[in-house]
């Protein structure tokens, strides 16, 4: 029962979080794409928030130029365009790849080659030093003796 | 000797861009507009609701727009120099008015000195997000053509004239003897 109120409690610690940007009404037709849009748009003001969750003054124009785009008949990539000819490529969550961006697309499968490498590496290294477990037929007959003897001692 | 070398060297390596990352500023983002022309816009100056001001009317062989508003205490601080600029080196700068009410910004004017040639009224802020502006105080550079050389985010100061705008615009008035 505790438990249960403390799970309740705590989902309205959670409700505190939720963004407090202001709401634009979009109509239904454009809805699904304006939410989509604002969610590949960074806010220029705040430290990594998109321009859906930021409370801003700036992300709010944004939201209302999204908008009024989209009621213009502009596509999405128009939009997109239209923001990242304003403020770079910054404003975009999903940077395009051009050879400024390379690292950024590269790096992380040049990570993972040379960590599979790195592993290979070591994993052959240590099947190399793996000593012979076998024994000998001088080691076995020894071995046969001292356990001969231990059982003539019982 | 390679085992321990190897990873010493990507240790250096990553130290030194987190280095260099701790002497960024992450609130600093390129403009795409430099040497790109000024975008178009028509509206009102701020003194007065009926007279149009649109981007040809600045003129000169280089200008200063900066983007300004009451609302914004770090545009109170520039203030002064910006008042040095033009009253001392007769530097043409224009300004753009954000996303202000009309009074309160003739009235600071008033207040505090009209370093300003005359002031594009952006009421609503749409002249702003075609300049990309994303926080005043912004001062842009550009030439007779209307192309921007630079732009500085945040508060302009003698030196940073000096060190920043000076050695650009001898740059461009030379380009522009020829």
């Amino acid at each position: 029962m505790n438990k249960a109120l403390i799970f309740i409690f705590m989902l309205f610690l959670s409700l505190l979080s939720v963004s407090n940007a202001q709401i634009i009404s979009v109509s239904p037709e454009y809805q699904e794409r304006y939410d989509h849009l604002l969610h590949e748009l960074r806010c220029l003001v705040c430290q990594n928030q998109t321009v859906a969750e930021s409370p801003a003054d700036l992300s709010n124009d944004l939201r209302v130029e999204v908008k009024e785009m989209l009621e213009r008949g502009a596509t999405d990539q128009e939009i997109l365009d239209f923001m990242s000819d304003r403020y770079g490529d910054f404003v975009l969550y999903n940077p395009p790849v051009k050879p400024r961006t390379y690292l950024l697309w590269i790096g992380p499968f040049l990570l993972l080659i040379g960590g599979v490498i790195f592993a290979l590496m070591l994993v052959k290294r240590r099947s190399n030093n793996v000593v012979d477990n076998e024994l000998n037929e001088n080691e076995k007959r020894r071995l046969k003796g001292l356990l001969d003897e231990d059982d003539k001692e019982k | 000797m390679i085992r321990f070398l190897i990873p010493a060297f990507l240790f250096l390596v990553l130290t030194g861009f987190l280095f260099v990352g701790l002497y960024k500023d992450p609130s600093l983002i390129p403009s795409p507009l430099i040497g790109k022309p000024i975008p178009s816009f028509a509206t009102s100056t701020l003194r007065d609701p009926n007279k149009v001001i649109t981007d040809r009317d600045i003129q000169g062989d280089y200008a200063l727009i900066n983007v300004w508003a009451t609302w914004c205490a770090a545009c109170k601080q520039e203030h002064a120099a910006l008042v040095y600029l033009s009253e001392k080196l007769q530097v043409p700068i224009y300004g753009l008015n954000y996303k202000d009410d009309r009074a309160s910004a003739i009235n600071w004017l008033q207040q505090y000195g009209d370093p300003y040639v005359v002031n594009i009224f952006d009421e609503n802020g749409r002249i702003g997000i075609d300049f990309g502006v994303y926080g005043a105080p912004e001062t842009f550079l550009v030439d007779s053509d209307g192309i921007i050389h630079h732009k500085l985010v945040g508060v302009m100061t003698p030196d940073i004239w000096e060190k920043q705008f000076v050695p650009k615009i001898q740059q461009i008035t030379s380009v522009a003897a020829k």
